[in-house]
């Protein structure tokens, strides 16, 4: 059974339209980084998909209507919204001993075992605890539920690189243990590239790349291209062509890899490379479009 | 689930009723202990008045003997009268206090949360938002009337033990403080006016603020207090009449205010003077509560289906 289904998801406020049907498709065991800019409707998606905001079209978390069994599916989901979001007043201690109290799946000996490695004390109140600290307090109580599926929301935002580092690490190593699911949504692309196992951009409130990292590893190729062979690289019809340092670099989709170390120097893109690349055309399309 | 699997065949409707009704239980039980430990107000504030009269006792205290001996010329409930005021007024006191708390606890209670966000956090663990806003309903109507029922009757039986261990150090007769004061009588009286009045007869005004609390954007002290006033503006331009006032009034001041009161009487008379079957046959009791339904219901939905802030 696939974890998230969605076919049609439509959302718009106003006149401004957040999903403009999406179809997607989760299977169980992956994680999905939803990758986009400022706007692009990932919050609007995640918050549909936690049945935190109704929207048009077909929607099945867990085979649920989030909307409608929302209380039955939060046995089930957990989700990190922003990194703000744990009240301020309560004490770590409390915290523990209120999710332990509520949450049927919660192992309280996981998230102290997590917490011990921190320096976080439990008679601290939240508002007590830097920035970093309080995200920690909240993937230690998350990753300690037993959830078929995760969503975070931006998770690291405001952090600093070694707290960011540690979140993703943790959860890899600690957390994910292939049946579960993680869905990311974030703009900081490149420290997430190692975890996931598909990636997914979104843009204008529509899903404009969809792959799997397979996938994206076996058919992307970049080549900073020799400044005599340019013209026989762009015959090879790349997506895309920014300049490095004065030489142009060209992005390759399923073009033979010997093929290409003729040309000049060949690497695997980054997700960021390849976000900007998307973008970029996306950016590009429309502009004609508009001519 | 798990306990489910692991009972036998015998007592699996046993375990599975039980399973059912933790699963009720739970989330309600955790939910009010995170009240308190939000707001300590609850217990803090009906205790700090009780501390703040018992302070005030302590040092009146010396002028008990002259009052003693002032009112040994009256008669026995003239006598019990007379010295059971202290007693009344602590009462009064933590009751005030805990209204006044029950207002602005509700007034925050679900407004908090979304001015904070930490309704995402809440909203992320399986405590559905009908336990979660009933829970906020539970405190105004049962545990703050509880609460200032115990603090009241502990701070009586500290003013009687006091006033005993005064009376006796100066060779006063301690029997007749025990046997005039009608302790017994006033915490029974005062039980069924916590639980009736401020539990039942005051639900409408705790829904209402709960709804304000859930719906306000911003101001929800203002968004409570304005509708209600310009309800009234309106009414007394419109028509010259205060029909809305009146039923406020009516609402804030009790059914009691209703019965006749013989002129002299104390406040526990007053309490008193309605009996549960007189107040459970008033129609404005089920009136209110029927509003009070249509308020709660309300938030739970304003919480339920509402923006995610």
């Amino acid at each position: 059974m696939a974890c998230i289904e969605a076919r049609g998801l439509r959302k718009a406020f106003g006149t401004t339209v957040a999903l403009d049907g999406i179809n997607l498709r989760v299977e169980e065991g992956r994680i999905l980084g939803l990758i986009g800019p400022n706007g692009a409707g990932k919050t609007t998606a995640l918050n549909a998909i936690l049945g935190l905001t109704p929207y048009q079209g077909e929607l099945r978390v867990l085979g649920r209507d989030p909307w409608s069994e929302r209380d039955q599916l939060m046995r089930d989901v957990c989700f990190i919204s922003d990194v703000a979001v744990l009240p301020r007043w309560i004490r770590v201690s409390q915290a523990l001993e209120y999710v332990a109290g509520v949450h049927p799946r919660f192992d309280r000996a996981k998230a102290e075992s997590f917490l011990a490695k921190t320096t976080i004390k439990h008679a601290s109140k939240v508002r007590e605890l830097s920035k970093g600290m309080v995200t920690q307090l909240h993937l230690a109580l998350v990753m300690a539920i037993d959830a078929r599926l995760l969503v975070l929301d931006e998770p690291t935002l405001g952090l600093d690189i070694l707290y960011r580092k540690h979140f993703y690490d943790s959860l890899l190593n600690d957390y994910f243990d292939r049946n579960r699911t993680i869905v990311v949504a974030t703009h900081q692309v490149d420290e997430i590239q190692h975890v996931l196992t598909d990636v997914m951009f979104i843009e204008g409130g529509r899903i404009v790349f969809n792959r799997s990292m397979e996938e994206l590893e076996s058919r992307y190729l970049e080549v900073m291209v020799n400044p005599e062979r340019l013209a026989a690289g762009r015959a090879l019809k790349p997506i895309y062509e920014r300049q490095v340092f004065g030489r142009s670099v060209l992005l390759f989709d399923s073009v033979d890899r010997q093929q290409l170390t003729a040309l000049g120097e060949v690497r695997k893109p980054s997700i960021a490379d390849l976000f900007v690349a998307v973008m970029g055309n996306q950016a590009g399309a429309a502009q004609r479009a508009a001519i | 689930m798990k306990t489910e699997s692991n009972a036998g065949p015998k007592s699996y409707s046993g375990a599975l009723g039980m399973a059912r009704v933790i699963a009720v239980t739970r989330p309600m039980y955790w939910s009010l202990r995170r009240e308190f430990w939000e707001n300590r107000s609850i217990y803090v504030a009906p205790l700090a008045a009780a501390a703040v009269f018992l302070f005030g006792f302590l040092i009146s205290m010396i002028n008990l003997r002259h009052r003693m001996h002032g009112s040994e010329a009256l008669d026995t409930t003239q006598h019990g009268h007379v010295l059971a005021v202290p007693y009344e007024f602590v009462a009064a006191l933590i009751m005030g206090t805990a209204f006044i708390v029950g207002i602005f606890y509700s007034l925050d209670a679900l407004y908090g949360e979304r001015r904070d966000r930490s309704i995402l956090f809440w909203k992320s663990l399986p405590v559905s938002d009908l336990t979660a806003v009933l829970s906020k309903l539970i405190v105004p109507v049962l545990i703050l009337p509880l609460l200032s029922f115990v603090i009241t009757v502990a701070a009586q039986l500290i003013m009687l033990l006091l006033s005993s261990a005064v009376l006796m150090g100066s060779g006063l007769n301690v029997a007749r403080l025990w046997t005039d004061v009608p302790f017994i009588h006033m915490a029974e009286v005062l039980f069924n006016h916590l639980l009736t009045v401020h539990g039942l007869w005051y639900a409408p005004i705790y829904g209402w603020l709960l709804l304000v609390s859930a719906w306000a954007p911003r101001a929800p002290f203002i968004w409570a207090f304005l509708p209600p006033f310009v309800i009234y503006v309106v009414e007394k331009i419109a028509f010259n009449t205060s029909h809305f006032l009146h039923l406020l009034q009516y609402r804030l001041t009790g059914p009691e205010a209703s019965a006749l009161m013989a002129p002299g009487s104390t406040l526990m008379d007053q309490m008193a003077a309605l009996g549960p079957a007189q107040f459970f046959s008033t129609p404005g009791l089920w009136l209110g509560l029927a509003i009070a339904a249509i308020f709660v219901a309300s938030a739970i939905r304003l919480r339920r289906y509402g923006g995610p802030i």
